[in-house]
């Protein structure tokens, strides 16, 4: 791997920047893995480099449909935080928020994470209710949340109207401030460099189109739009697509999937320092390093695999931000867009084995599952390396739902329920 | 934007309409005889075809009734909309 540094980078520079080289190699499918990990997202490009850098797997294979990080990785708002209600989910994510920290240093690429704040508002008695509860509930759990009175909150994001008389009235906020955003793509991206160093073979514009089990039930192949390819063990990290391959090895999960949209502003200059996210108005913004206000929009009503949603969900959310931000208010919208989200009925992901041995699934992110990236995919490499869940991951089975030990986070995840 | 028949109003636009999720489950009908199973699967586990579904609509801020729907999950088309009770056969002949 070349070694990306202010050196090479003046290095390059005398060479007129030519001897640059490819991060990552075409890979072709070879006839057998050891593991194959199914979906090129930032979630599976990291199992795969967890289960190369900490496991000692190296024959092993990345298959994405589409081009690597085209999915939900590219295609979210980039919000990070780890103010989960239930002690499991707070352990999770925080697990993750940590490994933000030194993922560029560890992968040797520019995450640009910036953890500025996220600042969660209140509009009703209930939200500051909920939000003093979360609060209280994170500081148990070692996770860092403040409360913020109006005055406050104005204070950490000037461009925020806090006057009494809006629709929405902003009574205080949650303030997370080891929350903040990171540059999607080099997700993907650093993941996919780091990996293939190590051996990892990430096949592009390869589909999945069925698995093979052998007489005793476990996993032995999957069926690709490029051949059959034999693997010992296989994770689904799918996202939106979960229920179609875990479908090809018979196993039905409770998962829905729909369309959630974003869309980013004309860039502008720096007028925002912080994320701000309305849980009761369905509305989220920050703003880029290239000065576009990212804004999250809510899902839609109806399953769908679409990509895209109705323009009333992105004007519903806008209206809301005009509110919030009046100083956008003229601001052009450059583009829209939707992913295609897999939500479970608690809102919290499953990282799990599965009733096929040697099929592990890791799904139901939901609407929040940039965040978890590098501690959801750390996470999984332990439970395909070991073939039992690690301690972090152990209670996101898929027979909690089954067994009522739901770890209902509906109330946390980033839109109103 | 969706624009959704109601089989009892015609057609209007989809803000008009709740989505109700997966058509046709049934509870299980003895409940002291019921599995973990059985329940899990009448609460939670659900189809998310990529293709066509049946799905259950209200017509929430109109007539206030249910029914039910196919549509395609590619392309969000509505095959038909037809009322409760009913179950007419997806195109292909699949049930």
């Amino acid at each position: 791997m070349q070694k990306f540094s202010g050196w090479s980078l003046l290095k390059e520079a005398f060479g007129g920047h030519q001897g640059w080289k490819t991060q990552w190699r075409r890979a072709a499918p070879k006839a057998e893995y050891d593991a194959i990990i199914i979906g090129g997202g930032g979630h599976g490009l990291g199992t795969a480099y967890y289960l190369a850098a900490e496991h000692g797997l190296t024959n092993i294979a990345v298959i994405e449909k589409g081009w690597i990080g085209g999915g939900n990785t590219g295609r979210n708002t980039t919000i990070i935080r780890s103010n989960y209600l239930f002690d499991e989910s707070a352990r999770l994510y925080d697990h993750s928020l940590k490994m933000w920290k030194d993922l560029s240093q560890v992968l040797n690429y520019n995450t640009m994470f910036s953890p500025r704040g996220v600042m969660m508002l209140a509009h009703t008695v209930h939200d500051i209710q909920v939000s003093k509860r979360h609060i209280h509930a994170n500081r148990g759990n070692g996770v860092d949340n403040e409360w913020l009175s109006p005055e406050e909150a104005k204070e950490f994001c000037p461009i925020l109207n806090v006057d009494p008389n809006i629709r929405y009235p902003v009574l205080g906020a949650a303030l997370q401030r080891r929350g903040g955003v990171a540059r999607h793509d080099t997700v993907a991206w650093g993941y996919a460099r780091a990996a293939d160093a190590l051996g990892v073979d990430i096949i592009e514009n390869c589909e999945v189109t069925g698995m093979r089990t052998n007489a005793s039930g476990a996993i032995e192949a999957i069926e690709t739009t490029r051949g059959l390819i034999r693997a010992k063990k296989v994770g689904v990290v799918a996202a939106g697509n979960t229920s179609v391959v875990m479908g090809y090895a018979g196993v039905r999960l409770p998962l829905e999937s729909y369309p959630l949209q974003a869309l980013v502003s004309e860039p502008v200059k720096p007028i925002m320092p912080c994320v701000v996210m309305s849980n009761t108005i369905h509305a989220y913004m920050s703003q880029s390093d290239k000065g576009e206000l990212v804004i999250g929009a809510g899902t839609d009503a109806y399953n769908s695999y679409t990509q895209r949603g109705g323009l009333h969900i992105s004007a519903h959310t806008l209206e809301s931000i005009c509110e919030l931000f009046p100083v956008v208010r003229r601001l052009k919208m450059l583009r829209n867009w939707g992913g295609i989200v897999d939500t479970t009925p608690d809102r919290s992901p499953i990282i799990s084995k599965t009733p096929v041995k040697g099929l592990y699934v890791n799904c139901g992110w939901g609407t929040g599952g940039f965040k978890a990236t590098p501690g959801s995919a750390h996470v999984f490499a332990h439970t395909i390396a070991h073939d039992a869940p690690h301690a972090l991951n152990a209670p996101f089975t898929i027979e909690r739902f089954r067994d009522g030990l739901l770890i209902d986070e509906a109330a946390a995840a980033a839109v109103a329920h | 934007m969706l624009l959704i028949n109601c089989p009892y109003c015609g057609s209007r636009p989809e803000p008009e309409f709740t989505h109700g999720g997966q058509a046709h489950i049934a509870r299980p009908g003895d409940p002291a005889n019921t599995t973990d199973d059985e329940l899990l699967n009448f609460l939670y586990l659900r189809e998310n075809p990529r293709g066509l579904f049946r799905e259950r609509w209200r017509h929430a801020r109109g007539c206030g009734r249910f029914f039910n729907a196919i549509r395609d999950t590619t392309t969000d088309f509505f095959v038909t909309t037809y009322k409760v009770g009913e179950r007419p056969e997806l195109p292909g002949g699949a049930s």
